[in-house]
């Protein structure tokens, strides 16, 4: 029902623009991890140097490990968080169900800036948690191993993406038909049973999505680390951020940027799989 | 299994769901609480309440300069994604052409991949190409980064409109364009609204693209950062208050717009064909 007409002019100008400062762009940063820097200036010569120097140098493998140890531990403490809130929300809450469902919701779009400062006021050495402590008398001396270490990341990623998290659990646990549960206990299983057997595999998509949700948004983070982390917890993208400022090396900058990338997208193809493979439509 | 052991699990899970929420809740309470202590961010308890902080919040002209340039950013940001996207959804959603599949996920890659990667690319491109770096190039980064938003949520839009309205306009004599603005656009209403409100937030608090594209001038995140590398007072936490303030402000807007995720709209403009 639509002309040849319209089809194009709805479909010329966002195809144009996308190709130009999207396709463009990602294509420079790609072709970027081919050439060479000499002299503080790329010249476009195409090697696979850079990629060679991120596999042969232990020290990018190491970052890109303790990267992954910190989005595994975020990953796994949302989990922890938000798993029991959803399935808390969803079978226990009665009437107030939908009140907290917004109250999760909320801090979703409260500025990252804002929650990870708030961390920083509270761990400090000066900061709240101490002064808190020394108001207790528990110590005398302030505890100054909280703020700058990959704990103090750890902490304010999970504070951020517990509600990322939750939020497909949630929607995956309320998709469950109730009479599945209630013929597991009619059935003459208990809670537990009914939870571990009926309600636990019924969960596991939305579980995969919260879980590849936290990984890889904190995989590619660098704000943590400068705000809260210091040297300790130097993460891939702080790596590729410091090639691209002080460091002047764009190509080899853009060579970490691809891998990143290249591991973003197994994952989500990945996930994308299992997940589909463990729902049961 | 003793009868009384599920009601007490339960109440264990619900002690454990009220944790989370302190858990989640503390930070942003505490960061309210100390903007109005007089002896700065840290200690405890806070003790001397003054609104000293926001004396000297709204006298801070390089703040509100910042926050200016955060609003031109984003309401040019709104108008640009909204225009783009809007288009893109309807092509997804009514025409056929070439590299259909590979720019449906194209669009998308900005919601998927870190902000660096969008951000450092974008900035390869503003150099490569010559552009000084500025307001402008913050202003095309959050523009096209957030066409992502806009054709996910009026792709859903689209799929959920009645298309023989668009039929009977065109039987019954009305050109497509006046189809267009009399029957398509005022059926996207709330989806434009809602796209428009979530663009103007996330291109408010955007951090880690504008990090890369800003020129001389800040936005407000980047103008709180820099300050956070000076040292810190209470009048961030001022500011932070007010951003709290303003956030949930839209947030209860966009809610009496719309109900459903973006993730499951997302999902939807994929599986679609």
């Amino acid at each position: 029902m639509y002309s040849r007409a319209y089809k194009t002019i709805v479909s010329l100008p966002p195809l144009l623009w996308v190709g130009v400062f999207l396709l463009l762009p990602y294509a420079l940063m790609f072709a970027h991890s081919f050439w060479a820097v000499r002299d503080g200036t790329v010249v476009h010569q195409w090697n696979l140097n850079n990629y060679h120097t991120l596999f042969s140098k232990p020290v990018y493998l190491e970052v890109l490990l303790r990267t992954m140890r910190i989005a595994a531990s975020v990953t796994l403490c949302s989990l922890l968080l938000g798993y029991p809130l959803a399935y808390y929300l969803s079978f226990h809450s009665g009437a107030r169900k939908e009140l907290l469902y917004q109250l999760v919701i909320v801090p979703l779009w409260v500025s990252y800036l804002v929650r990870g400062y708030a961390w920083k006021t509270i761990l400090g050495s000066e900061g709240v948690l101490n002064g808190f402590l020394q108001y207790l008398h528990l110590t005398h001396e302030p505890v100054s191993f909280l703020l700058y270490s990959p704990f103090a990341v750890v902490l304010m990623l999970t504070h951020i993406y517990t509600p990322f998290v939750f939020l497909p659990i949630y929607a995956a646990l309320e998709h469950i038909p109730r009479p599945l549960v209630e013929a597991s206990q009619d059935l003459g299983a208990g809670s537990a049973q009914t939870f571990l057997r009926v309600i636990f595999p019924l969960s596991i998509p939305g579980l995969v999505a919260g879980a590849t949700f936290a990984f890889v948004l904190s995989l590619g983070d660098f704000l943590a680390p400068l705000l809260v982390g210091g040297a300790s917890s130097t993460m891939i993208s702080n790596v590729v951020q410091s090639l691209f400022g002080a460091a002047l090396d764009w190509p080899l900058g853009a060579a970490i940027s691809v891998c990143i990338v290249i591991v973003i997208i197994s994952l989500l193809f990945l996930t994308e799989r299992l997940e589909k493979r463990w729902s049961f439509k | 299994m003793s009868p009384s052991t599920p009601t007490r699990r339960s109440r264990l899970l619900t002690i454990y769901a009220a944790l989370v929420f302190a858990f989640i809740y503390l930070p942003i309470v505490i960061l309210i609480l100390y903007s109005f202590n007089r002896d700065g961010v840290g200690g405890f308890p806070p003790r001397h309440f003054t609104f000293e902080w926001y004396r000297q919040l709204f006298a801070d002209g390089p703040i509100w300069d910042s926050v200016l340039n955060s609003l031109i950013v984003a309401a040019g940001s709104v108008v640009l994604s909204l225009t783009l996207g809007l288009l893109a959804a309807l092509a997804l959603d009514r025409a056929n052409f070439p590299g259909k599949a590979l720019f449906r996920r194209l669009v998308l890659l900005p919601l998927i991949l870190p902000g660096i990667i969008t951000g450092l690319s974008l900035l390869m491109f503003a150099v490569v190409s010559g552009v000084q770096l500025s307001l402008f190039t913050v202003f095309l980064g959050h523009g096209t980064a957030l066409i992502s938003v806009a054709t996910t949520e009026l792709f859903a839009g689209l799929q959920k409109m009645d298309r023989a309205q668009e039929e009977a306009s065109l039987d019954l004599g009305a050109t497509p364009w006046q189809t267009f603005w009399r029957v398509t656009l005022p059926n996207l209403k709330l989806s434009l609204i809602a796209a428009g409100l979530l663009i103007f937030t996330l291109s408010m608090d955007e951090i880690a693209v504008t990090f890369f594209l800003i020129g001389r001038d800040n936005t407000l995140p980047l103008e709180i950062w820099g300050r956070l590398r000076r040292g810190i007072t209470p009048e961030i936490n001022a500011v932070s208050t007010l951003i709290f303030a303003v956030s949930v402000g839209l947030i209860v807007i966009w809610y009496r717009v719309r109900t459903r995720g973006l993730g499951a709209d997302a999902q939807e403009l994929l599986e679609r064909p």
